[in-house]
């Protein structure tokens, strides 16, 4: 009864969505007010039927209701609660329905907050957005259906993936699917100011903060799930290049271009075009990571459910939602030329050149990702690309994008004078080099990539530092809390996400650098030493949990003579599915992770035992942190509010004539 | 409608035609000059003892499979527990060739992810996987009694093909001869 309430809930919301697509776009063409506001309404409703709809999948989770096909292949009676909720997203059918629920999320969120719009634009977008609701719930309606029963109903379930049974799939997948979905709204902006041919400061004030904060969720989303891959996978690896790792990194990297073209868009009016096409793209490549993880046209180690029916349709949905909007684009771009021109040496042209390189990127990593497609569709092979190829693409590219993005905020818009900036900056720059050599020497590990990283890591931190104090500089009389409390929280923003690359590439350059790690036999009393660190063996023991029985290591680990800690990873043997898994045991340090894995009992008494030492590895993670605190920051800046106020009526007098 | 602006559009479809294409394609069937010929032969190294080695020819009088893998393998992380099961309900002898990857890296995996095979040989330039036209990793060769390459699995292996490919074919290669 429950789950057929669920599906008729859906029902419902798709017909919503199909009003939310209809109406306001057929009012906004005639100009008639009250067919524009049917779509607040329509967008809210629907978000009510979505909610009832997800409620009532996961009230199948909950209740073991394994009459539901969909509970009974992912739950089982004694999973724990967190992870019967979890279930619900972890396949198919289910992530679908959380991907229609936040992009309804998206929706209502700004019929709330751009309540300030002109009503004939708020119409066009809640248009476009009704319409990408209505393809993806008719996709999980017809294709995927959630709510299928399975009759007479199982006994027992087969239980949630093991691998996903983890606190990090609990966020995971909610924070990257608002990331993926909340480019749509920059998309709806971009649609909408294609079709009233409006692409202006003001434009580009309200798309800023919403692409802004789906960036924010696509970065948190994104370093969770590296986290995860990190300690679940029990390697120790934290980014495999991996199609889907690639499908989720794509838009981010388009999002994080578009995020600064629209910041010239705004400030300068300029590269009108380029920030609609960014748009478009950020969101197109959303949609193709949707494709290309649920058709799996491309293997990986995501790849759920292969149907061709459904690979069909969302190929259908992605050639008419970017089909559309690039005929559209072609028609009506050549019309927003204008904005002010700028010098070669100049604010405006370091983010385009920036940009472009962003750009560049994000076609490298699509085009490993779609290679081995590419060749076998010509019919000359098949082959994997591996990291090497990434590696050996991204590094380079993302050189100049590093250091240009320093340089960027001290330059003035429109016209600097080259030889200032230089003097400017060469101090930092010389520096930076004597920083990364001198760190290198230090860490006895002088390799060009090693170098490199940490001169790079130096030079953003450095040049934030020197930015910081010339913005502070620029007040003189004025107490130095004032002079603080002065700067923009946007300016904030760019700061600490510009200072989150720099502590996130010294993550990476010394993992890259120092990783250590050995494989050991170990029995009761037995001893270990890696680096300064001795573990001490104490044996296994059998540790019982609802739905795994696990062999439970106890290792101590000591630094000198001090004891640390004491770790216990273990391998377990999930109940339901038969599948062993290794559960590492990790201490966390700010300059170094130990990781331990128990490997294979050899004997009664003898286990491996995979040791690890990972240097800065939380370097990775407090990067993304003051990544995603910079997008926070920047989004919340007051003037967004304060001046999307004092435009609207002036846009609406602007409308009414 | 200037032509500049439609270069996105001609981009994107290419791109999906291209998508549209994969989807007729099975990334895990390839046709394999190989099916029906002997198995190349070759003597290498094993995993575990590098002084010994071990090569088509001690399965011979068998039915077996030959797994190619590598620790720096994500799909074969994926088809591993597969390979376990089998190995585990007996029936078939699986080997592995271990492709152009470092000893002490595989040694590593196997113990973290469990060792499903009866022997592992090391083939660290490739050239082995050359011969068997390996494309990558993972790829799963059936292989006879008489020592000929009766199937090839490109990608990684699951429930599907271990009971609706291999088994059956394993069940009817051991009942023959």
């Amino acid at each position: 009864m429950i789950a057929e309430l669920g599906h008729f809930a859906l029902i419902l919301a798709l017909v919503l969505s199909l009003v939310q697509g209809l109406v306001p776009m057929i009012g906004a063409n005639r100009n008639r007010i009250a067919l524009m506001a049917v779509g607040r309404p329509a967008a809210q409703g629907q978000l009510v039927f979505l909610v009832i709809s997800f409620a009532c999948l996961t009230y199948a989770f909950i209740t073991s209701d394994f009459s539901v096909r969909l509970a009974a292949a992912n739950s089982h009676s004694q999973t724990p609660l967190i992870y019967k909720i979890t279930g619900v997203w972890g396949n198919h059918e289910g992530s679908l329905l959380l991907w229609a629920l936040s992009l309804s999320l998206w929706t209502v969120a700004v019929t709330v907050f751009s309540r300030d719009l002109p009503e004939a634009f708020m119409a066009r977008v809640l248009g476009v957005l009704g319409w990408i609701s209505a393809g993806f719930i008719s996709f999980t309606l017809f294709t995927s259906n959630p709510f299928e029963r399975l009759l007479p109903a199982v006994a027992e379930g087969r239980d949630l993936n093991p691998l996903l049974q983890d606190p990090g799939m609990i966020i995971h997948p909610p924070l990257l699917y608002m990331g993926y979905v909340g480019f749509s709204v920059a998309f709806a902006f971009a649609i909408a100011a294609l079709l009233t041919g409006r692409l202006d400061a003001a434009w580009a004030r309200w798309s800023r903060p919403w692409t802004t904060v789906a960036w924010v969720f696509l970065t948190a989303g994104i370093a969770v799930g590296s986290g995860w891959a990190y300690y679940e996978l029990g390697w120790g690896g934290w980014w495999f290049w991996d199609p889907v790792e690639n499908a989720s990194f794509m838009p981010w990297l388009l999002g994080t271009a578009l995020m600064h073209s629209l910041a010239v868009t705004e400030k300068r009016g300029a590269f009108r075009s380029w920030t609609i096409l960014l748009a478009i793209g950020a969101f197109s490549l959303s949609l193709l990571g949707t494709f290309l993880v649920r058709s799996g046209v491309i293997t990986s180690v995501h790849a759920f459910a292969v149907d061709p029916a459904r690979g069909l349709y969302i190929l259908a949905l992605l050639v008419l939602v970017i089909g559309i909007s690039l005929v559209l684009f072609a028609w009506r771009a050549p019309k927003l030329a204008g904005g002010g021109s700028f010098d070669l040496v100049s604010r405006d042209s370091s983010l385009l050149a920036n940009n472009v390189l962003l750009a560049v990127v994000t076609g490298a990593v699509l085009l490993g990702t779609l290679y081995p497609l590419f060749l076998d569709a010509l019919n000359l092979g098949k082959i994997s690309v591996g990291p090497p190829y990434f590696e050996a693409t991204f590094v380079p590219l993302m050189v100049p994008v590093v250091l240009l993005m320093v340089v960027a905020p001290f330059m003035r818009w429109k016209k600097d004078d080259l030889p200032k900036t230089l003097r400017k900056l060469g101090p930092a720059f010389g520096a930076s080099i004597i920083v990364g050599f001198l760190v290198a020497f230090v860490i006895d590990h002088v390799t060009w990539r090693t170098v490199l990283g940490l001169f790079l890591a130096a030079w953003v931190l450095i040049g934030s530092a020197q930015l910081l104090w010339s913005r502070l500089a620029e007040r003189p009389g004025a107490a130095a809390s004032n002079r603080l409390r002065g700067i923009p929280s946007a300016w904030w923003g760019m700061w600490l996400a510009h200072v989150g690359v720099g502590i996130f590439v010294i993550g990476v350059t010394m993992i890259g650098s120092l990783e250590s790690h050995t494989d050991v036999r170990m029995r009761d009393g037995q001893t270990a030493t890696i680096g300064k660190y001795t573990f001490v063996f104490q044996g296994v023991r059998e540790v019982q949990a609802s739905n795994y029985i696990a062999a439970q290591a106890k290792l101590q680990v000591f630094k000198g003579d001090r004891l640390l800690t004491t770790m216990t990873p273990e391998k377990r043997n999930y109940v339901a599915s038969a599948m062993p898994m290794t559960q590492v045991s990790l201490h966390i340090g700010p300059l170094r992770d130990l990781y331990v894995s128990l490997g294979d009992q050899l004997d009664s008494e003898t286990w491996l035992v995979n040791l690890h030492i990972k240097p800065f590895i939380s370097w990775i993670w407090a990067g993304c942190i003051l990544m995603a605190l910079g997008g926070i920051f920047a989004a919340s800046d007051k003037r967004y509010r304060r001046l999307a106020e004092r435009s609207a009526p002036a846009a609406a007098a602007r409308q009414a004539s | 409608m200037k032509a500049k602006f439609l270069v996105p559009l001609a981009i994107f479809l290419a791109l999906a035609g291209f998508l549209g294409y994969g989807l007729t394609l099975n990334p895990s069937v390839v046709p394999s000059p190989l099916v029906g010929k002997p198995a190349p032969a070759f003597q290498l190294a094993k995993l575990d003892a590098p002084q010994e080695t071990f090569g088509v020819d001690d399965m011979r009088g068998q039915v077996w499979l030959l797994n190619v893998w590598a620790s720096w393998c994500v799909s074969c992380r994926q088809e591993h527990p597969y390979l376990v099961e089998m190995a585990g309900t007996g029936g078939i002898p699986v080997i592995g060739l271990n492709y152009k990857d470092e000893r002490q890296a595989a040694i590593g995996w196997l113990r973290a992810q469990g060792d499903p095979y009866l022997a592992t040989v090391t083939d660290e330039d490739g050239r082995v996987g050359i011969e068997y036209g390996v494309y990558g990793t993972p790829e799963t060769f059936l292989i006879d009694k008489d020592g000929v390459i009766r199937y090839k699995h490109i990608g990684p292996i699951n429930r599907d093909t271990v009971q609706k490919v291999l088994m059956p074919m394993i069940a009817e290669l051991s009942r023959a001869g």
